[in-house]
């Protein structure tokens, strides 16, 4: 209890200043608080903050209900302020009866969809082609609500919400429809929030009255309101905020007024994104490392809130790796396949690719960059600019919020990432001479270029040279299954080359079996093995070819979890560690361990073993606050275990990465 | 009689009864260092101090002229520094270049009159050979032009498969000298000798390379040093020269070099420049090893991981002075850096060769055969190149500057 009292005290008096004060007193103190001013440029918080002033506060980030059980929603994890942390159990504990039917219904699905998306609009800027900032977005928001809802003590609900109605639109706004379930819930909830955040109790004093049936009516509202913004088409922002608004003050408002809340919702999204642009540009030159200053901040607000970490929400979360989106698998499914036919700023290419993403059928870097870069092609075919607005920014735009909801389906790999930035660079570049259908046709020439020449001739490129590593009477070793080391195999096999391949393969993926099975089916010598054994089995092996997710700009590789172990094996035993990777993964971030930037995988994937019930001896044990389970996706494998790395650019010591990622920059300039 | 220690050295010289090892030896210990060095710079002055750093940058320039294609001011600019030099230097080129009318042309010919000089390097003669392909070239063309060149390279190539330094020199002449992007701007006549501009100075700046590091390598020779020397190699000849030149007190142990026995020929070469040389048996190696402040190695070839492709032995005694933390420091000229990477000891092309072992070996013995090894970067501390002093990664970074 004290340990939350002095971290808000901390904050509270800027923040209250910036939900009630004029624009430029917001703007102003909107800046010292050093975590915003930090994390963002300071015009964006005061853009979500004026709102969340007449909001009733946990707003920014929308209800984490979705997060705790149902949504991936990538920073929700990171408990950044006291009050996710109880609205998150109040979500868990009421969702099953509240949210749950409604969410079958696809209209009901919407709000929650819709209330994710807006904060990753919000950081949609970041994530281009810095996954790891979207946390950091996620921090910032949350301290805002965190500092806002406590500048409303006591019956400050409907005195906000009255100035709010004079407040002009905002996403968060909006999004406070959505809270107030959870705030409701957390009230009629949770016993310990009361014990444990008093202060904010009184702050939704206000609403304690509503009741479950209340509640019930409006979601009634919000679905109605979801069906008719579907017929609705664009709305003017400032119309849907006062609709909101209203809402906020009376939950139950008629379906007219609910109904402009998806738009100004999506609206708001983009307007915020266009606003934050520039800003987040300039930042980002001056922060290189935007990941790591992150991971800096947020241990240290860790640190600040270990102690009442909510269990339900730390249960999966190994310490270390708090500061990673915990990527949640399964539920979250259906929802997002339900809303594929509504109405919706994502478009349906982009849409599938993420489900695709999400369900895990699209995997290995290649394939979902390819898969990404076709779905914005499409998107790029489908793409008109709307009057007023300027093609290159408002497309930019437009792909960043497709990106950010391909980072709510999975975090973007760096190869994405890269993939990305080239994209907007080409948009960046685009002359303002061309015709709106001539810079599409030459944006998509420029996606089809990237896929053939930096994907597929350079996976050729990689196999030819690759090849000429291979020995009659080798024993070649792999791991995981990566597609540019299955083609050097078959390659090396057509070219009748006599050699043994040994896979290696690890749980819960098992992708090995899959490569064994294509290989086998090829005619080609196998043996399979899982990672335990690979001390065994090295000894015998002549080579070992790897893939990489992405090779660093100090060498060091970051692929797929159980890569460093390989490879530190084959150092031991003093066989050459191979590396096959297109120049196009490589990025000029320096990474040193696998903790700072990594993808955390479904716990559940660790913890069970499907169809064997005589060993699932953890299934009982899946709720319990004294068990983490970490099931890491990635690892990094230091340079030195690395003997050579094959490019589209030749063979390499891992020291010359700089040098290609240098070339290859300048090569971007040049196209 | 020798010591590890330099100061022992000193300490000796000041007692001025040095005289007792090398008859020839005395005047030159008698002198006070610093006035040893100054004599030494004095001396090296006149004939290369000057050209060195010019050439020095000359090749970097260069180098990086290719690969930035704006080689024109560069490449004018360097011509024009270069012309004053170039006559003084090297009063052979025209003397060979002329040699070559009458009869059919052919770069083999050509090759091989160039390599009748005993001082020049495969890759060299090669080099100059090639440049005269284009000045014999009848091509109108750029295209046939550079289909000519490409031919009378793969020739080369193919008169010596084995020969990495050969092979190197072939595709960085090919790359220096036809990779420019300004030739597309010019007439073929211009351009041709634009080529053959480039083309002299590639064999000028490799016919320098030797100098420059023996320059380049001064620094790292001390006085009282013992130096290891594995194999003959005339860079190595020349750096060890150079500081014999300079007064440097130093002593070096050849190793044999069996069986071509190219330590001994390297050891006769040094008792000419009366520095004090010891053999010993390729196998005494470690037995010596704490005795020896550096080890000195030429290359074969330098390959893209930083590693060297260098004459048997070379990687054993690499190993063991790493262990012993020695300093192992190769000198190789810039034209051996090669688009090779080889894994491990067998991951390239062997270079056989007889093995005379004096006695009959019977059939069923097997007997390795290979002339080389590879030594991988891990081992190696230094490379000393016309391009400067570099660390073992650099050399990737030198290569694809040059050929991306």
């Amino acid at each position: 209890m004290d340990s939350r009292r002095t971290p808000r005290s901390v904050i509270d008096p800027k923040v209250r200043q910036v939900g009630f004060f004029a624009p430029p007193d917001r703007t102003n103190s909107g800046q010292p608080d050093p975590i915003s001013s930090s994390s963002s440029s300071p015009s964006p918080p005061a853009a979500n903050i004026s709102p969340s002033g007449n909001s009733l506060s946990p707003v920014m980030i929308p209800p984490p209900r979705h997060s705790s059980d149902s949504r991936p929603v990538p920073f929700v994890p990171h408990p950044a302020s006291p009050l996710r942390r109880e609205s998150i159990p109040a979500g868990s504990s009421y969702n099953p009866s509240d949210f749950y039917p409604p969410a079958t219904s696809p209209t009901a699905a919407s709000p929650s969809s819709f209330a994710c998306r807006m904060p990753v609009g919000g950081y949609g800027e970041f994530s281009e082609d810095v996954v790891a900032l979207s946390p950091g977005r996620a921090f910032r928001g949350s301290s805002v609500r965190a500092s806002a809802s406590s500048s409303f003590p006591g019956g400050g609900f409907d005195l906000t919400a009255l100035k709010a109605s004079s407040v002009p639109a905002s996403e968060l706004t909006t999004v406070s429809v959505f809270n107030l379930p959870p705030g409701i819930a957390e009230k009629a909830g949770g016993a310990f929030v009361e014990m444990q955040n008093d202060r904010h109790v009184s702050s939704k004093a206000a609403k304690e009255k509503t009741t479950k049936a209340e509640r019930r009516a409006l979601q009634e509202a919000q679905r109605a309101a979801k069906a008719a913004a579907k017929a609705e088409g664009n709305k003017i922002p400032g119309t849907g905020s006062s609709a909101v608004t209203s809402v906020n003050v009376k939950p139950a408002k008629g379906v007219k007024a609910a109904l402009q809340k998806n738009d100004s919702v999506s609206v708001a999204a983009s307007e915020k994104k266009v606003a934050d642009r520039p800003v987040e540009k300039d930042r980002k030159k001056d922060v290189p490392q935007p990941r790591m200053q992150y991971d800096d901040r947020s241990r240290v607000e860790k640190a600040k809130r270990r102690a009442v970490v909510y269990q339900t929400e730390a249960r999966n979360r190994v310490e270390l790796f708090r500061h990673l989106p915990q990527y949640e698998h399964g539920t979250q499914l259906p929802d997002l396949e339900s809303k594929f036919f509504q109405l919706d700023p994502v478009h349906p290419a982009v849409y599938k690719v993420g489900l695709q993403y999400l369900s895990g059928n699209i995997s290995g870097g290649n394939a979902r960059c390819i898969a990404m870069l076709r779905a914005f092609q499409e998107a790029i075919k489908d793409y008109s600019t709307p009057p007023e607005k300027n093609l290159g920014r408002d497309l930019t735009a437009k792909l960043s919020s497709y990106v950010s909801f391909l980072i709510e389906c999975r975090p973007l790999s760096i190869s994405m990432g890269n993939a990305i930035r080239f994209l907007k660079g080409r948009i960046a570049k685009l002359p303002l001479t061309l015709s709106e259908s001539e810079a599409k046709a030459l944006l998509q020439s420029d996606i089809s270029r990237f896929i053939s020449e930096k994907i597929i001739l350079a996976d050729k490129v990689i196999v030819k040279h690759a090849v000429t590593k291979i020995r009659d009477g080798d024993v070649l070793l792999t791991y995981g299954s990566s597609s540019a080391v299955e083609m050097i195999l078959l390659h090396a096999h057509e070219l009748g080359k006599q050699f043994r391949v040994v896979i290696v393969d690890s749980r819960p993926k098992l992708e090995g079996q899959l490569l064994l099975r294509r290989l086998v089916g090829k005619g080609l010598n196998c043996t399979y093995a899982h990672i335990n054994a690979v001390s065994y089995i090295m000894h015998e092996v002549s080579r070992v070819f790897l893939g990489a997710s992405s090779v660093l700009c100090n060498g060091t590789v970051y692929s797929r979890v159980g890569t460093a172990c390989v490879a530190m094996v084959a150092h031991a035993f003093r066989v050459p560690v191979l590396v096959c990777c297109e120049a196009y993964k490589f990025h000029e971030r320096v990474q040193l361990d696998s903790i700072c930037a990594n993808e955390l995988g479904d716990p559940d994937a660790i913890s069970k073993v499907p169809g064997r019930e005589d060993i699932n001896s953890l299934k009982h044990l899946a709720s319990s606050e004294k068990l983490q389970l970490l099931n890491l996706i990635y690892d990094a494998t230091p340079s030195d275990y690395i003997s050579m790395i094959i490019t589209d650019y030749g063979m390499v010591p891992p020291t010359s990465v700089p040098v290609i990622v240098r070339e290859y920059r300048r090569e971007h300039l040049w196209i | 009689m020798w010591r590890r220690s330099a100061s022992f050295i000193l300490e000796k010289r000041e007692q001025g009864n040095a005289a007792a090892d090398s008859s020839s030896k005395p005047e030159s210990l008698s002198l006070s260092p610093p006035q040893s060095s100054s004599m030494a710079d004095a001396f090296q002055n006149p004939n290369s101090s000057n050209p060195k750093i010019s050439a020095y940058y000359q090749t970097r320039a260069a180098h990086h002229g290719v690969v930035t294609s704006d080689w024109l001011a560069q490449a004018q600019a360097a011509v024009g520094r270069h012309s004053d030099d170039q006559a003084p230097s090297e009063p052979d080129v025209p003397a060979a270049a002329s040699s070559e009318p009458g009869k059919p042309f052919s770069v083999i010919d050509e090759f091989n009159n160039w390599r009748k000089q005993p001082d020049l390097a495969e890759a060299v003669a090669a080099i100059r050979a090639l440049a005269t392909v284009i000045r014999s070239s009848e091509a109108t063309t750029m295209m046939e032009l550079e289909i000519e060149l490409k031919k009378a390279s793969d020739s080369l190539k193919s008169w010596d498969t084995t020969s990495i330094s050969l092979t190197a020199g072939c595709d960085l002449f090919l790359r220096y000298v036809t990779r420019t992007s300004a030739l597309e701007y010019e007439d073929f006549n211009s351009a041709k000798s634009r080529l053959i501009e480039r083309a002299e100075k590639f064999g000028e700046i490799s016919y320098k390379a030797r100098r420059i590091i023996a320059m380049l390598s001064q620094d790292f020779i001390f006085d009282g040093c013992t130096i290891l020397v594995h194999g003959f190699s005339r860079v190595v000849l020349e750096v060890l020269k150079t500081a014999a030149q300079t007064k440097k007190l130093f002593r070096v142990f050849c190793t044999e070099g069996r069986p071509d026995r190219t330590g001994l020929r390297l050891s006769n070469e040094l008792a000419k420049l009366d520095v004090p040389v010891k053999l010993l048996i390729d196998s005494a190696v470690a037995y010596t090893m704490d005795e020896v402040d550096m080890v000195f190695v030429g290359a074969d070839g330098v390959v893209e991981s930083g590693g060297i492709i260098n004459m048997m032995g070379t990687y054993q005694i690499a190993l063991v002075a790493h262990s012993m933390n020695k300093p192992v420091y190769v000198a190789a000229e810039s034209y051996k850096f090669a688009r090779l990477y080889p894994l491990d000891q067998k991951d390239m092309a062997p270079a056989l060769r007889p093995i005379d072992f004096g006695v009959p070996i019977p059939s069923k013995v097997e007997v390795e055969r290979s002339a080389r090894d590879y030594t991988p970067p891990h081992y190696l501390t230094l490379l000393f190149t016309d391009l400067g002093v570099l660390t073992p990664s650099v050399v990737s970074d030198e290569l694809i500057q040059l050929y991306l």
